[in-house]
């Protein structure tokens, strides 16, 4: 590719508008709880799967939250249940069931 | 010459339709049960020792109820008048209508309205040792016997704490019209039984005569009409109660006599949706002894999710997905369950149909070579949010000079329990297999953990050639054989039994008796088999943290009533639950024991290195 001296960023913008809501509204309808969530990122720093691969299911809420769904089916697919993150949320976020609702979102919605 | 009167129709085709149904259910649920089963219960039923264990069974469970007597003198009072003494009832009157015979054609309705038929004359003060007057006085006996229980059963329903139940069952509108028929066939009998002794001036019994010559006395009806008019009742009673049993909750009464045989041919409960399973929701008799045990109910106020609706529903074929979720399978209703129904095991069959559809992906992880090592310990998940416990036995293991190897020491590959409580076995068989073959390549011939969740799966799931132990039970072989040495404490102690360790894994004694060599341990309301849950439950998913706070706090409350300086346990789940509310230092038993070993006493263990960088969650 020819040097011109500057690069184009991929447009960072988020358009909530386009984002796909039914994700986040699908978990919130059944477990309230991921809205008193503030980000701490305890979970993913604790979280089985997230020592083996980039697996970051604070990385994740923020995603869905924006509406952004695409990597979601495939990252869900490496959590194991353990439940250490719901165990060190300071804010008692029942993670456990969040992910077991996700999994039902993607089976119900595609 | 056979004795027919038009109004016995409705309890003879009542009578038909339940015999027909009740070899329905039978006939499907042996056909569908798996060739293997069927094998066993053919030779079960050859085999004289088991059908004696099964009759045996059937008596004391399900005649006398034994289990219900244990629980409460009154409810098993209650339980035993209705089933005794109806049955008894149905014997003695076919014993009793034998004398009477006319042919040898004994029509079923014969015995049942015997008295109907037969007018016998007064008995005089002298012919009391007859056999009439004897089965006479027999069945006045029974009549009232059964009657007292329904008094009871009355009574049970304002006023259960006599009977040692806080809470009763909620009961649909089907089930309640039932139970009116079934509540209403016993005075209806005394009625017709009494008025007719009393209008022919004999026949009956101490009860039914004396009743029914002072009913004759003073009711303003002709006698003979209104004993007319209750002899229909009574049959329409019963046949409407024949009618609508296979569809209630009464249908437990025959489903679960083929569950104690079923039992003691060896049939064990499946993981998908048997016939074993459908049998089991039948034999629900619905008595709700559950509800009491359930925390979810006393500690959290929950209601509606507990095994008896939970069964119930599943029998309806329409579990709510939240009654599925909500359930902390702690086994304390199992446990209780007077049926004996495998609660947990059905409530687990259920996720996994709600979790078919679902996928994981667990391609990521990479098999290393662990190394080699006599004993592997694998601390497990939980173990890791209380690097104490790893530390301890790590202590423990080196001064008692084990070759031994920390599996999962930079982090663990879950046991797949966790999956398993979400209903996803597939998935947790992926998990399974990496673990067992990195068990399998240490070479070692025990296998310990900290974790009881990772124990009971490994000893359920696993099928490892290997001997599997809790930390409790290896501590204790390692004092039994001098391998540490133990200093005693004196410290007031309550110990706490977790959920797979104690009913899931049976070790009660364990660590009882590896702590009382240290220790003075204090019991406390709800010990072994009724321990309480401490509320961190995986198998909870649709609860809040406040409501599972709920049920910590008043384990507490229970375990610490009687003022110990420690709470001890032998779970990192349980120790973590505690840790947020107890007033008092909890402890796990790994611990305890380090610090009994003279000289690491109030010493603290230091905390591994860490293996890597730590994770960065802002990405």
């Amino acid at each position: 590719m020819l040097d011109f001296g500057y690069t184009i960023s991929i447009d960072r913008q988020i358009d909530l508008d386009r984002g796909d809501m039914r994700y986040i509204e699908f978990v919130k309808a059944i477990d309230p709880s991921l809205d008193i969530c503030i980000g701490c990122g305890s979970c993913t720093a604790t979280c089985t799967a997230g020592n083996f691969t980039d697996f970051n299911i604070r990385r994740l809420h923020t995603s869905i939250r924006r509406g952004d769904t695409k990597s979601l089916k495939q990252e869900i697919r490496k959590c194991m249940f353990c439940g250490k993150c719901q165990l060190v949320c300071p804010r008692g976020v029942n993670l456990r069931n969040v992910i077991l609702s996700l999994n039902q979102a993607i089976e119900r919605l595609g | 010459m056979i004795k027919f009167n038009l109004f016995v129709l409705p309890f003879s085709l009542g009578l038909i339709y339940i015999i027909a149904s009740i070899f329905r259910h039978y006939y499907r649920w042996i056909k569908t049960l798996p060739a293997v089963d069927k094998i066993k219960l053919s030779a079960g039923m050859r085999s004289p020792s088991k059908v004696m264990d099964s009759l045996k069974e059937i008596i004391l469970e399900s005649l006398i109820h034994r289990k219900l007597w244990k629980k409460n003198p009154l409810l098993g009072y209650m339980h035993m008048s209705f089933a005794l003494g109806w049955f008894l009832l149905i014997v003695v009157g076919n014993l009793e209508s034998r004398i009477y015979h006319g042919s040898h054609f004994n029509a079923p309705y014969y015995p049942i309205f015997l008295k109907f038929f037969i007018h016998d004359r007064l008995v005089l003060f002298f012919e009391v040792f007859s056999v009439p007057a004897f089965f006479r006085f027999i069945m006045d006996f029974l009549l009232l016997f059964v009657l007292s229980g329904l008094i009871l059963a009355i009574i049970k329903r304002r006023r259960s704490k006599w009977f040692g139940l806080n809470r009763t069952t909620g009961h649909n509108l089907f089930d309640r019209m039932v139970l009116t028929c079934l509540w209403l066939i016993f005075p209806m009998r005394l009625l017709a039984e009494s008025l007719t002794a009393g209008y022919f001036g004999g026949g009956g019994g101490f009860l039914t005569q004396n009743l029914g010559t002072l009913l004759v006395n003073i009711l303003p009806f002709p006698a003979e009409n209104t004993a007319y008019f209750f002899w229909w009742s009574y049959s329409v009673v019963l046949g409407l109660f024949f009618v609508m049993m296979p569809n209630s909750r009464y249908m437990h009464i025959p489903s679960e006599l083929l569950l104690i045989v079923f039992r003691h041919c060896g049939i064990q409960p499946k993981k998908w949706d048997s016939s074993y399973t459908a049998l089991e929701t039948y034999s629900c008799s619905r008595c709700g002894v559950c509800l009491d045990a359930c925390q979810l109910n006393f500690a959290a106020g929950i209601q509606k999710i507990q095994a008896v609706y939970f069964i119930r529903d599943q029998r309806d074929q329409f579990v709510p997905e939240d009654i599925t979720l909500t359930c902390m399978v702690c086994g304390r209703c199992q446990e209780i369950c007077p049926v004996g129904i495998h609660v947990d095991s059905v409530r687990l069959i259920k996720r996994r149909e709600l979790s078919s559809g679902q996928v994981s992906d667990f391609s990521f992880i990479s098999n290393r070579h662990p190394g080699y090592a006599e004993v592997v310990y694998f601390a497990g998940c939980m173990s890791h949010l209380t690097p104490s416990v790893p530390r301890a036995m790590e202590g423990i293991l080196k001064k008692a000079g084990v070759d031994y190897l920390f599996l999962d020491r930079n982090g663990s590959i879950c046991c797949g329990r966790p999956l398993m409580l979400a209903g996803k076995d597939k998935q947790a068989n992926e998990l399974l297999e990496f673990n067992k073959n990195l068990i399998r390549q240490t070479r070692a011939r025990l296998l310990v953990t900290s974790c009881p969740i990772c124990y009971k799966v490994f000893r359920e799931e696993y099928n490892l050639p290997i001997r599997i132990q809790h930390h409790s039970q290896f501590l204790l072989d390692l004092v039994k054989n001098g391998k540490i040495a133990l200093q005693s404490q004196h410290r007031k102690i309550v110990y706490h039994d977790p959920c797979d360790l104690g009913r899931g894994g049976n070790i009660y004694s364990a660590p009882r008796e590896l702590l009382g060599k240290i220790s003075d341990i204090v019991g406390c309301e709800h010990e072994n088999g009724d321990a309480l849950c401490c509320g961190g439950s995986l198998g909870l998913f649709r609860t809040s943290l406040s409501k599972r706070d709920e049920i910590t706090k008043n384990a507490l409350s229970s375990l610490l009533a009687r003022h110990p300086d420690l709470l001890v346990t032998a779970c990192p789940l349980c120790k973590k639950t505690f840790l947020r509310h107890s007033p008092v230092p909890v402890m796990d038993l790994a611990e305890m024991i380090y610090d009994s070993i003279p000289g690491n006493h109030g010493k603290q263990l230091k905390p591994a290195p860490l293996r890597q960088d730590p994770v960065s969650v802002m990405s």
